[in-house]
């Protein structure tokens, strides 16, 4: 059963993979990757493809190898087995191109405090060696994506969190990176701070074009994204578009509230074929597709029908089925990249 | 796919020169350093008030103690080079300090994946630190004339030129044990235990002349020891020291003076070892 859904879940996302069919290679391409420390397999063989435009997450509990994947995809770490390449450059025999394909935004920050924030990212354009024509118009113009274009001047240690995270993002697409990094983007931040970056990133996609790639603890923040790989112990185990993934799962649930749970029940059985379970709250039945049921079983049962309630497989769902955990045990714990 | 991405797609900037972009990454680098440097005025009054207290007081103290030949002030002559060492010392080391600090705080990390050379961004750092530590001598420098030294712009300029060098040398041990530290507090503990011992064994407050031997012995593998023999050369070649005070005896090999320009050399070897060993622990991936 696991086999299968795993191929259900992989088609879709690989017809919605392919690009406008033209040469450019994808963002990330990873080939059987394998990483150990020491004898201890943190990585057990990677394959994942990314394609250029996607907005891609990745999930997985702590310790899943989430961190070592990421050090490697972005050259901190070489992999002992397999190989990475990023916008068509290997990681390990071209670092230096991979470097520059890549916009970095790691979960703790990563700015000098002391320095103000067009300080900050004129470091980033001297490091990247961006060329000085048209510097300060595009410094302006990436203060302004995140909000921060008054700020300017200001130094980064009298920043909010969220500025910070913001200010971080904007540097990390000042070189016109082909892919974005995003590792926790929001943890730490509060609700309203969350969505605001996320405009934002909604924002770049639409204006850069930048292929994103982040990970994730809110399962709400990878719903919006294209797709979604899931690791656990150091493999991959589920991959796909949200919905492809949910579609694993198979069925939604659908609770009923009637004049008589009994005899709709048995009504339920009866005429739709259905397994319904009774409870005092009412009735729940799974099906494939609780929507299409709704308008029938209205039309269809002789009880008075109070409230229906339709419920799709939730990510959540997705996560404790292929990790056997609940992401939120994890949230607390997020590991860092150092 | 995305419904969304409707812009260009985005050109990663053109490849510039190797060099070019080397130097510029280097030369940014080393702006930080002089950016800190200059926004922490306090920091940098605090730290020169050590030296100019260990010159004007402990040295005078000191000099009195000295029946030699010579007048009093010979040992304030002799002590002046070693002072510029020491204002440098802190300000050169603290560089270490903040690559392990830069290290904690993650602002290492948007360097490491930068596309640079690990080994420009510690030269960079380095330099940094060597400039702002010669500044700091530079001021102790400035006051040479309190001590008895005349003011000659040749002799200052030699002065200076060796200050830069010491401060590099110190620099760069810091370097070597803040690549392969990861906790602040165990990069001051480590160069506390290490410096001590290379300030006092360099001839800086008492002269390896007056050393037993095997102290001595000690001093000679010391690069201290001929940054500030190379300094007191130059103060010496304007100062007219009496004649038969061990205190201005130069570093000797087997019973024969090292040549001050050797002993600059030496000291821009042991930089550049020190800086390569550093550069190559700085640069290895896991």
């Amino acid at each position: 059963m696991f086999g299968a859904g795993q191929r259900a879940a992989r088609r879709p996302a690989a017809a919605g993979a392919a690009p406008a069919a033209h040469a450019d290679p994808p963002a990330v391409r990873m080939r059987g990757v394998v990483k150990s420390y020491g004898g201890r397999e943190a990585v057990r063989g990677i394959d994942l493809t990314v394609a250029q435009g996607e907005t891609f997450a990745f999930l997985g509990p702590n310790g899943a190898g989430k961190t070592t994947t990421i050090r490697m995809l972005c050259t901190l770490a070489a992999p002992s087995a397999g190989s990475i390449e990023i916008a068509g450059h290997d990681t390990r025999t071209a670092p230096r191109q991979v470097r520059r394909s890549l916009g970095l935004v790691f979960q703790e920050t990563t700015l000098d405090p002391e320095l103000t924030a067009e300080e900050n990212l004129r470091f980033h354009a001297d490091l990247y060696a961006l060329p000085a024509a048209g510097l300060g118009g595009r410094i302006d113009a990436m203060l302004g994506l995140v909000g921060l274009r008054e700020r300017r001047n200001s130094l980064v240690r009298t920043f909010s969190g969220g500025m910070q995270r913001r200010l971080e993002i904007a540097r990390g697409l000042m070189h016109r990176p082909r892919l974005l990094f995003l590792d926790e983007p929001t943890i730490g931040l509060d609700p309203q701070t969350r969505a605001q970056v996320w405009t934002h990133l909604a924002e770049i996609r639409r204006r850069e074009g930048t292929t994103v790639f982040l990970t994730t603890h809110y399962l709400d923040e990878a719903e919006q994204c294209d797709r979604i790989a899931i690791i656990d112990e150091g493999r991959i185990v589920a991959e796909g578009s949200p919905d492809a993934l949910k579609a694993v799962i198979g069925s939604d649930r659908v609770q009923l509230r009637t004049d008589d749970d009994e005899a709709a029940a048995a009504l339920l059985r009866a005429r739709f074929g259905l397994e319904p379970a009774v409870a005092d709250d009412g009735i729940t039945v799974r099906v494939a597709d609780g929507a299409r049921l709704v308008p029938a079983v209205c039309a269809g049962l002789d009880v008075a029908v109070y409230e229906v309630v339709v419920s799709r497989p939730s990510l959540d769902d997705v996560f404790l089925h292929f990790t056997g955990r609940d992401i939120r045990d994890d949230r607390t714990g997020a590991g860092g990249l150092s | 796919m995305t419904a969304t991405s409707v812009g260009p797609a985005p050109s990663a900037a053109p490849e510039p020169g190797r060099f070019a972009a080397e130097w510029r990454a280097g030369v940014m680098v080393w702006r930080r350093e002089m950016i800190h440097f200059l926004r922490n005025r306090t920091g940098m009054a605090v730290s020169l008030l050590q030296p100019l207290l260990f010159l004007y007081i402990l040295g005078i103290g000191l000099s009195r103690m000295f029946s030699g030949p010579g007048s009093s002030s010979d040992y304030m002559v002799f002590l002046f080079p070693g002072v510029l060492v020491m204002a440098a010392q802190a300000p050169a080391i603290s560089v270490g300090a903040s690559i392990v600090w830069d290290r904690e705080s993650g602002f290492l990390r948007e360097m490491l994946v930068a596309p640079v050379r690990r080994s420009t961004l510690l030269v960079g750092k380095c330099l940094g630190g060597a400039t702002v530590a010669a500044c700091q001598g530079g001021v102790v420098l400035a006051s040479a004339g309190l001590t008895g030294i005349p003011y000659r712009l040749g002799m200052f300029a030699e002065l200076l030129a060796e200050l830069v060098l010491a401060s590099l040398a110190m620099t760069v041990m810091g370097a070597v044990v803040a690549v392969r530290t990861r906790r602040v507090r165990t990069f001051h503990t480590v160069l506390t235990v290490l410096t001590a011992p290379l300030v006092f064994l360099s001839g800086l407050m008492f002269p390896v002349s007056a050393m037993p031997a095997w102290m001595a012995a000690v001093t000679v593998v010391n690069p201290l020891t001929y940054a500030v023999d190379a300094m007191r050369r130059s103060v010496l070649s304007h100062y007219d020291a009496p004649a038969g005070s061990r205190l201005f005896d130069p570093v000797r090999w087997g019973g024969h003076a090292v040549p001050p320009l050797l002993s600059v050399a030496l000291v821009a070897a042991f930089c550049a070892v020190v800086v390569a060993a550093a550069s190559r622990a700085f640069s290895r991936t896991e």
